[in-house]
């Protein structure tokens, strides 16, 4: 990430920068969703935003979330650029039919006619104590269906870069924010930028072995890195900032550098985002890999309301620690 | 005459040629579905097609009260709905045998054909599964202000889906120019409609405040009037509609579906060909007003026959599409 002098945001002032500058500069773009207008979300992520553009803009919908979003994709191919924001990622399961079977298809299925330009915003991410419906991290459900895309920031800087992309992008996109992360902070600079979808970023480089983490989990691969180097274990952080596309080439080139890797994510291993970029890997590297890839991912149940069980199903820096110190021969 | 030629402002008061107008798209969808289960018999068609045979007045009655620039949605039985808004018999039957000729390049096929230059956003295979996209259409053209107004087909099988209450509710709280237009032809797939169906179809429409009306599916005449009516209302900005269409489907749920007597009689299907037949309701109305004789609708059939032939001809000797093009489109 490059150096900035001066300014810092949090990760939801840049998400929310994102939106009125791409607001401002395109008046197709209106967001779709529960409670985003006056009240800004519950995590206030769009606060101020129905001021600056109004209620035809910023609209609130009922508690429908297949409805709004089923909208928002007729819209998106009529005309209109809409940003739908599910309040938790748990509730992406009432918008399946629309995002997998209308808006990753409709482009395809009309032969290219008809395009489906928009973005659903929603979270992932637990330890909030909010039990298990207010907690999964479910982004791979979505990184499996062809016709969409998926994006999964990890700094301010992403984020408002990212979203920008992303609103701008002719395809179906769906944008996943760890709500822990919200009142991150981080350089964000004034002038406009955006970052392209499907360019991962090396987030610290090393040379012992290739840590690929994704959204919040790239913040604890970072401390995990720092544990990592007080023991001469110099660790490469890559962060593919999008599950699809996927750079896969710059995973696999961090691999053959370091001969060992470690792919950590908050979704559920099996099966799941840590699975396939593993693969990604072993594939792409195999004649250079000293060790098998290893993958960290939610533990294999419903997230716990109880503190510290819920605790114990969330990679964390010491989990990663520990499987690269084994890795590197150091346990 | 071309078939998608000649369309005039619509009204309920209109001239004899409209009403043939009507009359020769409704037998062009009738003698489409029939050439479509002659290619599925033959073994030329690939997969299956729901055919809308007994239903036209129905996708043509609603249709002719459109413009050209609005917007409809269709569903798996959804030939009829293509045809009505203008699409062409030569490039649906490409579609249908996946030809690179078809209206999506063969990617599609007879559930999911879609062409923006009649404003037809899709054929949609999941039941329901277009109601958002008609929704969003309207909500489109009511924030652009573009004058224009989206028809959601759909089949009574989809009063059971929650998607089609959220948008209604939507619709009606954000004042859209939306027409949900519900054909019931009494079969849910195999199972008759009032063993799905609880309580009063149009009464669920009321119930957000959406304004309802009903009408004879096999009477173009009706649908048309009551279409235009709520269709101009939308247009003009005073909200969604619900309109149900009672008909009835001739055949099966789909072209392989030929034994039916667990589900209904040979009877009940004989009855409604005969007695409420959408193209000999129109015909003979007219040949009572004087407006036409048998001859006029013979000349009529056989033009049709004859272009549905050349159709069937261009799409059986199309190329297919080239393997490579199996990952074009995927993403804009």
């Amino acid at each position: 990430m490059p150096e900035f002098a001066g300014r810092e945001l949090t990760f939801a002032g840049a998400i929310r920068e994102a939106l009125a500058e791409e607001m401002r500069r395109d008046s197709r773009v209106c967001i779709l969703g529960e409670d985003v207008a006056e009240a800004g979300t519950p995590f206030k992520v769009l606060s101020g935003l129905v001021e600056e553009f109004g209620s035809e803009r910023v609209v609130d919908t009922p508690i429908s979330e297949a409805g709004f979003t089923g909208l928002a994709v007729g819209a998106a191919m009529t005309g209109l650029r809409p940003v739908v924001d599910i309040m938790f990622g748990d509730f992406i399961t009432l918008t399946m039919d629309q995002m997998v079977n209308q808006a990753a298809k409709v482009h395809y299925m009309s032969g290219g006619k008809w395009k489906v330009p928009m973005v659903l915003r929603t979270t992932l991410g637990a330890s909030r104590r909010s039990g298990a419906q207010h907690s999964q991290s479910l982004h791979a459900w979505f990184s499996h269906i062809p016709g969409l895309k998926v994006v999964l920031p990890s700094t301010p800087y992403d984020a408002k870069g990212l979203l920008k992309s992303a609103i701008r992008d002719e395809n179906p996109v769906v944008f996943f924010e760890d709500k822990m992360m919200y009142k991150l902070k981080g350089p964000v600079p004034v002038e406009e930028y955006t970052i392209p979808l499907g360019v991962a970023d090396i987030k610290r480089q090393g040379d012992d072995i290739t840590i690929v983490a994704t959204s919040s989990m790239v913040q604890v691969a970072l401390a995990s890195a720092e544990m990592l180097d007080k023991i001469g274990v110099s660790a490469e952080v890559i962060d593919p900032r999008t599950t699809w596309p996927l750079d896969e080439r710059t995973l696999i080139e961090s691999a053959k550098k370091t001969s060992r890797a470690i792919v950590v994510d908050e979704g559920y291993a099996r099966y799941g985002v840590t699975a396939e970029i593993a693969s990604v890997i072993a594939e792409g590297a195999f004649h250079y890999l000293d060790a098998p890839v290893k993958r960290i991912g939610a533990m294999h149940v419903p997230i716990p309301f109880s503190p510290p069980l819920e605790d114990a199903t969330v990679p964390s820096d010491r989990s990663i620690f520990e499987v690269a110190s084994a890795l590197c021969g150091r346990s | 005459m071309t078939l998608t030629a000649g369309r005039t402002k619509a009204g309920p008061d209109v001239a004899v040629e409209k009403w043939l107008r009507m009359y020769r798209r409704m037998l062009t969808i009738r003698l489409f579905e029939e050439q479509v289960t002659d290619l599925y018999t033959r073994a030329i068609m690939p997969g299956l097609a729901h055919l809308y045979t007994g239903e036209e007045a129905v996708a043509v009655g609603v249709c002719e009260a459109l413009r050209p620039d609005d917007y409809i949605t269709s569903t798996h039985r959804g030939h009829g709905h293509c045809l009505a808004k203008g699409a062409s018999p030569d490039r649906m039957f490409a579609e249908l045998l996946g030809k690179e000729a078809g209206y999506c390049r063969g990617k599609g096929g007879s559930m999911h054909i879609a062409d923006p230059s009649t404003g037809n956003l899709g054929a949609n295979a999941i039941v329901a599964g277009s109601v958002g996209i008609a929704t969003g259409a309207a909500f489109s053209a009511k924030r652009l202000g573009n004058g224009r107004v989206a028809v959601c087909f759909f089949g009574e099988g989809a009063l059971g889906q929650g998607v089609l209450y959220e948008v209604m509710n939507l619709a009606q709280l954000f004042k859209l120019p939306v027409m949900y237009v519900c054909e019931n032809n009494l079969y849910t797939e195999y199972t008759p409609y009032t063993e799905t169906t609880a309580g009063d179809i149009p009464a669920r429409a009321v119930a957000f405040g959406i304004r309802a009306e009903t009408v004879d599916g096999q009477d173009v005449r009706a649908v048309h009037a009551t279409a235009f009516e709520l269709v101009e209302r939308a247009r003009k900005g005073n909200g969604p509609a619900f309109l149900l269409c009672n008909t009835y489907r001739y055949g099966g749920h789909h072209v392989g579906d030929i034994s039916r007597d667990y589900y209904r009689s040979k009877e009940e299907e004989k009855k409604w060909m005969e007695e409420r037949d959408p193209l000999k309701i129109l015909s003979g109305w007219m040949a009572a007003q004087n407006m036409a004789d048998a001859a006029l609708f013979d000349g009529i059939e056989s033009e049709i026959k004859e272009e549905i032939k050349t159709a069937v001809e261009f799409a059986v000797s199309a190329p297919y599409p080239r393997p490579g093009e199996v990952d074009e489109d995927v993403y804009a």
